[in-house]
C-alpha cells in the first residue's frame, strides 16, 4: 500500500500536458480544457502549480473562447457549458478571473436556462442536471448568480430527486453518484440543502463503499477511484462523511497508484489517466491525507482559492 | 480509461497505436476544416462519420451533423421536398451513424442526444426504437442512458405506464439484481398513483403486492442491495404523513409564565413556509395582535424553516401588575402554511397560556462564574416545583394531535415485521436488521395516538438491533451509532419520569436568573447526534459535555437556552456552531476541548449561513476586528456565528484554533464577556 507518490504524480501530469501525439491525447483533444482543469487542480493540491507556465496556459484558455462568450473544449471546437466552467476554474486557480469579460460569459450561460429552470449544455438543447451545476457554479465564481432564475433552477433540480434520496440527470432518471454531486453541489452553492433528505441520501451514499474499501457509483456496481470524488464530496456537503470507513478508502486509492510512472487509475492495476489522477488526489484531500491542500467539495477548487473569492 | 489494464506497450502495439492516432488526427483536422467552412457535402459527412466512429464523445462532431442535417433539409429541391423517401433517407442515415457510435460506446452522451434530436425532426417507428433499446438493455441491463432513452420513447410514442411497468417486472424476473429496473418501477408507480389510475389508487391496492414482489428478491439473496432500497421506498409510501404538521410549541398549553417579553416557538415536523400574520393568529385577551412578525430559525434565504419564532411583549399597552393575561395562538389559515413539496397544512391547531406580568430581572452587573459541576446541584425533591415544572411541559393536553393511522397500514407493517423476523432467523443480513429496526420504529410511531405520550413498545429491541449492526458492519459504524443516539433520545424524552433522571436542580446560590432552576444533563452518554428537540423547548440549561457530537443541528429551536455546555465533543469548526447564531438568550457557553481548527475539511461548510452558499453577504465590518492580521480570513466563521451574541462566560480552551491572537479577537468581539476559560476579565 504505502504512501502517496506525490512527486511521481506531479511529474506524470506535467508529461501528459506536453504530449500531444499519442492516441490518448488525440482522443482527449475535444475535452483538453477539462483535462487542463483536472491536471492543474491536481498540481495545486500537490503544491506544484508553480511548475507550469501560467502565461501560456491562460492565453491558450482564452483562445478557446467564442464570440458568444462560451468556451470550446479546445481551439476551434464548439462552445459548451462543460468547457466554460473548466475555463473559469483554471483562471480562478491562477487568480485571473478578471481576465474574463464576466458580463459576456454570464450572458452566454444565462441564455441557456430553459423555461422550467433546467439548463441546456449548448444551443443544441441537451438537458441534464450536470449543466445546472455547471451553470450555477460558473455564475457563482463570476459573482453573477443574479443573471438567472435561481429559484426555478433549484425547483428543476428538486424535480430530479428519486426514491433513494439521490438525483438523476432528468426527472425520472436513476440516481448516480456523479449526478448526485452535481445536484448537491448546485444546492449547496445556492443555499438550498434543506431540500435534501440527508439521512436517506447519506445512507445510499455510504452504502456505495464496497468490501475493498473503494466506492461505486450505483448499487451493485464495481468500485472506481472517480467516485472517491463524487461520493465523498456529496457526503461532506450533507455532513454524513463519517458514515464510511475513511482509512479503507485511503488504502483503496493508494492501491490504484502507478508508483513507477505516476498517475492513478480507476481500479488497482488498470491504466492511469489524468481524470482518475485528479479524482484520486482530490479524494485523498477530502480524506485529510497529510501534505495535501484542502479542496472545496462544492466548487471543486482548492479551499484557499474559494476563500479568496468569497471571503474578501 | 475505465477498465483498461495497466501494462507497458510492446513496440508492435506502439506502432499500431501511432498509426491509429495519425489517422484520427488527420480525420479531425479535415473535419474541423469542413466545419469552419460550412462544407456539408456527402464526402465531408463521410469523414465526420468515420471520426465519430473512432471517437463518439467528440461533441463538436455531433453538432456538425446537426448543422449539416438542417442545411440539407433546407436546401432540398422542390421535387426532393415532395419525396417523403428523400427526407426519410436523410433521417435514416443519421440513425445509422448513431447506432454505429453506440455500438462503439453505448455510454456516449453525444450519440444518445443526437438520436433524440433527430427524432424531434423526423420520424422513426416505435418498433425500431424499441428493438434498438432491447439490444442495448440486454447487453447492459443497467445502462442508464438506455433507460433514460426508454422513458423518452415511452413518452414520445405514448406507451402506457402499465406496459412499461410490465417491462420492469420482466427485467426483474430475469435478474432481480437490477436496481435500474426497481428504480423505474418506483417512478412508474408514482405516476400511476398520481394520475389515480384504476388498480393503483388508493395506494394500499398495490402496496401489498409490491411488498410480496420485493420480498421474493431480498429473500433470494439478502446481500444484494437492489431490492432493499425499493423496500424502504415502499415503507415510506406506507407510513408517510403527506402533510406538514405542528408537533410542538412554547409556551406550553395551559401553562402560566411570568415574563413581560418572551419567545413563542412553533416547531413543525418538516420545514414549512408561510407562517405569518395571516396564517397564525395571536390573541391577547380578546384582541388580535396585528404586529406579530414570525421568522424561521434557519440559514436559507427562502423564508422557510422547521422552527418559527416571534417575541411577544405583554402587556402591549398599560401596565397592570396584578393581572394575568390570557394569550391564545392558533392557526388562522393553516392552508397557507406549506411544506417544501407544496403540500398545505390542513389541520387546525391552537394553544393558550397565561402571562402574569412582572418586571424582567436584568442580569446583575457582577456575576459569579457558573459551573455545571456536580457540586452545584442539589438533590431532587420530587415534591418540589421542579416536578410541576416538568409536568407543565408534558402532561397538558394540546390541540395538535398526530393523525391516527389507518388499519391497513398497521396490518401491513405488522406482517412485514413478521416476515423480516423470519428472514433474520436464518440469515445474518445487515440490511435486513436495519429494515427490521425501521419497521419497528414505524410501527411504534403509527400506534402513537397523541404527541403527548409517544409509544415506545419496541424501542429496546431497536436499540439492540443497532448495537448488533455496529458490530456486524463496522464500516458503517457511525451511521448506526447516530441512529442509536436518536432512538435513545426518543426513549429518554418520551415521558417526564424518564426525563427526570437526567434533570438536576441548581443550588439556590447559583445565578438562577441566568441558569433557570433546572439543568438538563445529557453529559457522558456517548451521543453522536442530538435530536428530540420537540420535547425540549423548555430547556434553559443544557449539559451535552463528554459526548461525540460533531453537529448541533436543530438546537436553534431551544430559544430559552442561556447556558450550554458542549465541552469534550467532536465539533470541528465554528461553522458547526451555526445554530447558536439564532440563540439570542445564550449567556454561558462552553466549547472547550473540541476539535475546532484541527481539520482541513469542514462538513458544516454548506449547512450554515455563509457567502459560499449565498445565504449571507460578506460582512465588511469583520475587517475592523482583525485589521493588520494576515490570517484574518481564518476568523471569519467565528465572527459570523458569534457577532450577534451577548456571551458573558466562555470556555474555549483545548481547541486547535485557539491561540493568543484569537483570544484577543474574542475579547474584542464580546464586550460583555466577564469570564474566559475560568479567568475573570477586567
Amino acid at each position: 500500500m504505502g504512501e502517496l507518490a506525490a512527486e511521481k504524480h506531479a511529474k506524470y501530469i506535467l508529461t501528459v500536458e506536453k504530449k500531444k501525439d499519442d492516441i490518448e491525447s488525440v482522443l482527449m483533444e475535444h475535452l483538453r480544457i477539462n483535462g487542463a482543469y483536472w491536471g492543474l487542480t491536481t498540481l495545486d493540491i500537490l503544491g506544484k502549480l508553480a511548475a507550469v507556465d501560467q502565461e501560456t496556459i491562460i492565453s491558450w484558455v482564452m483562445s478557446c473562447q467564442h464570440e458568444s462568450g462560451g468556451f470550446g473544449g479546445n481551439e476551434g471546437h464548439d462552445p459548451h457549458l462543460l468547457y466554460t466552467l473548466s475555463a473559469i476554474q483554471i483562471l480562478a486557480l491562477f487568480n485571473k478571473i478578471d481576465a474574463l469579460d464576466a458580463e459576456k460569459v454570464s450572458t452566454y450561460i444565462s441564455t441557456l436556462q430553459n423555461e422550467d429552470g433546467s439548463f441546456s449544455g449548448d444551443k443544441w438543447g441537451e438537458i441534464d442536471t450536470r449543466f445546472s451545476y455547471v451553470a450555477i457554479c460558473s455564475l457563482a465564481l463570476l459573482k453573477q448568480l443574479d443573471k438567472i432564475n435561481v429559484e426555478k433552477a433549484v425547483k428543476y433540480i428538486i424535480s430530479c430527486k428519486n426514491l433513494d434520496g439521490g438525483f438523476g440527470c432528468t426527472p425520472g432518471a436513476e440516481s448516480h453518484a456523479g449526478q448526485i454531486f452535481c445536484c448537491i453541489g448546485a444546492l449547496a452553492i445556492t443555499g438550498c440543502l434543506h431540500y435534501v433528505d440527508k439521512d436517506l441520501l447519506g445512507w445510499w451514499l455510504c452504502e456505495r463503499q464496497v468490501k475493498s474499501g473503494g466506492l461505486n457509483g450505483r448499487p451493485e456496481k464495481l468500485p472506481d477511484v472517480c467516485y472517491s470524488w463524487w461520493v465523498l464530496s456529496s457526503l461532506i456537503m450533507i455532513d454524513r462523511v463519517h458514515w464510511i470507513d475513511k482509512q479503507k478508502l485511503v488504502d483503496f486509492i493508494l492501491d490504484c497508484q502507478d508508483k513507477e510512472n505516476g498517475g492513478i487509475s480507476d481500479r488497482p492495476d488498470d491504466a492511469v489517466d489524468v481524470f482518475h489522477t485528479y479524482f484520486g488526489v482530490a479524494g485523498l484531500s477530502l480524506l485529510e491525507y497529510p501534505g495535501l491542500k484542502a479542496i472545496d467539495p462544492a466548487y471543486a477548487l482548492p479551499v484557499d482559492v474559494i476563500d479568496r473569492i468569497f471571503l474578501h | 480509461m475505465h477498465g483498461r489494464p495497466r501494462k507497458s506497450a510492446t513496440p508492435v502495439d506502439e506502432n499500431a497505436s501511432a498509426l491509429k492516432a495519425a489517422k484520427i488526427r488527420s480525420l479531425q483536422s479535415q473535419f474541423l476544416e469542413n466545419h469552419h467552412n460550412h462544407i456539408y457535402t456527402k464526402e465531408a459527412l463521410e469523414i465526420n462519420a468515420k471520426l465519430i466512429e473512432c471517437n463518439p464523445e467528440f461533441m463538436t462532431a455531433w453538432n456538425y451533423r446537426k448543422l449539416a442535417f438542417e442545411h440539407n433539409i433546407s436546401s432540398q429541391s422542390e421535387s426532393e421536398k415532395a419525396d417523403s423517401d428523400h427526407i426519410k433517407s436523410i433521417v435514416d442515415e443519421e440513425l445509422r451513424v448513431v447506432e454505429n457510435a453506440l455500438r462503439k460506446n453505448f455510454k456516449s452522451y453525444g450519440a444518445w442526444h443526437h438520436r433524440k434530436w433527430v427524432l424531434s425532426k423526423g420520424n422513426s417507428s416505435t418498433e425500431r426504437e424499441l428493438r434498438l433499446l432491447n439490444l442495448f438493455q440486454k447487453q447492459d441491463t443497467r445502462n442508464f442512458h438506455a433507460w433514460n432513452y426508454r422513458r423518452f420513447i415511452a413518452g414520445l410514442k405514448n406507451i402506457s405506464d402499465e406496459k412499461e411497468l410490465q417491462f420492469t417486472t420482466d427485467m426483474i424476473n430475469d435478474n432481480f439484481s437490477n436496481y435500474s429496473a426497481w428504480h423505474n418501477r418506483s417512478v412508474l408507480l408514482s405516476h400511476l398513483l398520481e394520475k389515480k389510475v384504476e388498480g393503483y389508487f388508493p395506494k394500499e391496492i398495490f402496496l401489498k403486492e409490491e411488498y410480496e414482489f420485493v420480498r421474493n428478491a431480498v429473500f433470494t439473496d439478502p446481500d444484494d442491495q437492489s431490492g432493499w432500497f425499493y423496500h424502504l421506498w415502499l415503507l415510506d409510501q406506507t407510513v408517510k404523513v403527506d402533510m406538514p404538521n405542528l408537533v410542538s410549541s412554547w409556551p406550553p398549553h395551559g401553562s402560566e409564565i411570568t415574563k413581560t417579553t418572551f419567545p413563542v416557538i412553533l416547531l413543525f415536523n418538516e420545514p414549512v413556509e408561510g407562517v405569518n400574520l395571516h396564517t397564525v393568529s395571536v390573541q391577547v385577551e380578546n384582541d388580535i395582535t396585528k404586529n406579530t412578525t414570525w421568522s424561521p430559525l434557519s440559514a436559507n434565504k427562502f423564508k422557510c424553516g422547521q422552527a418559527w419564532l416571534t417575541h411577544l411583549t405583554i402587556p402591549p399597552g398599560e401596565f397592570n401588575s396584578s393581572k394575568i393575561f390570557q394569550v391564545k395562538i392558533s392557526s388562522e389559515y393553516p392552508q397557507g402554511i406549506i411544506s417544501l413539496n407544496g403540500v398545505p397544512c390542513s389541520r387546525n391547531w391552537s394553544f393558550a397560556f397565561g402571562v402574569s406580568v412582572c418586571h424582567d430581572v436584568q442580569p446583575e452587573g457582577h456575576s459569579l462564574r457558573i459551573s455545571m459541576g456536580e457540586e452545584n446541584f442539589s438533590t431532587i425533591d420530587v415534591n418540589s416545583n421542579m416536578m410541576n415544572f416538568l409536568k407543565s411541559n408534558f402532561d397538558l393536553a394540546t390541540d395538535y394531535e398526530q393523525p391516527t393511522s389507518s388499519k391497513w397500514k398497521s396490518e401491513l407493517i405488522a406482517s412485514e415485521i413478521d416476515q423480516y423476523r423470519e428472514l433474520l432467523s436464518w440469515a445474518e443480513c445487515k440490511i435486513g436488521k436495519l429494515t427490521l429496526a425501521r419497521l419497528l420504529m414505524a410501527n411504534d410511531a403509527m400506534i402513537t395516538d397523541t404527541a403527548v405520550a409517544p409509544n415506545m413498545t419496541h424501542v429496546e429491541e431497536v436499540l439492540q438491533l443497532y448495537s448488533e449492526l455496529m458490530e456486524l458492519d463496522p464500516t458503517h459504524y457511525q451511521c448506526y451509532k447516530d441512529e442509536y443516539s436518536l432512538v435513545f433520545l426518543k426513549q429518554v424524552t418520551s415521558s417526564k419520569e424518564s426525563l427526570m433522571k437526567y434533570c438536576c436542580q441548581y443550588k439556590e446560590s447559583m445565578s438562577l436568573n441566568i441558569t433557570g432552576n433546572v439543568c438538563l444533563r445529557f453529559n457522558s452518554l456517548s451521543l453522536s447526534r442530538m435530536g428530540s428537540f420537540e420535547r425540549l423547548l423548555w430547556v434553559q440549561s443544557l449539559d451535552l459535555s463528554h459526548n461525540q457530537l460533531h453537529s448541533i443541528e436543530g438546537l436553534e429551536a431551544l430559544q430559552l437556552l442561556s447556558c450550554l455546555n458542549l465541552s469534550h465533543n467532536k465539533l470541528v469548526s465554528f461553522m458547526a456552531l451555526d445554530p447558536l447564531r439564532f440563540m439570542k438568550s445564550l449567556r454561558v457557553l462552553n466549547i472547550s476541548y473540541n476539535e475546532i481548527g484541527a481539520h482541513t475539511v469542514d462538513t458544516r461548510r454548506y449547512l450554515c449561513s455563509s457567502p459560499l452558499s449565498h445565504t449571507l453577504d460578506y460582512d465588511k465590518r469583520f475587517e475592523e476586528f482583525a485589521t493588520s492580521d494576515e490570517k484574518v480570513v481564518n476568523f471569519w466563521d467565528a465572527y459570523s456565528v458569534f457577532s450577534g451574541l451577548d456571551i458573558m462566560q466562555l470556555d474555549i480552551t483545548g481547541n486547535a484554533a485557539v491561540d493568543e491572537r484569537f483570544v484577543l479577537f474574542l475579547v474584542k468581539l464580546f464586550p460583555g464577556l466577564k469570564w474566559l476559560d475560568g479567568e475573570e476579565l477586567h
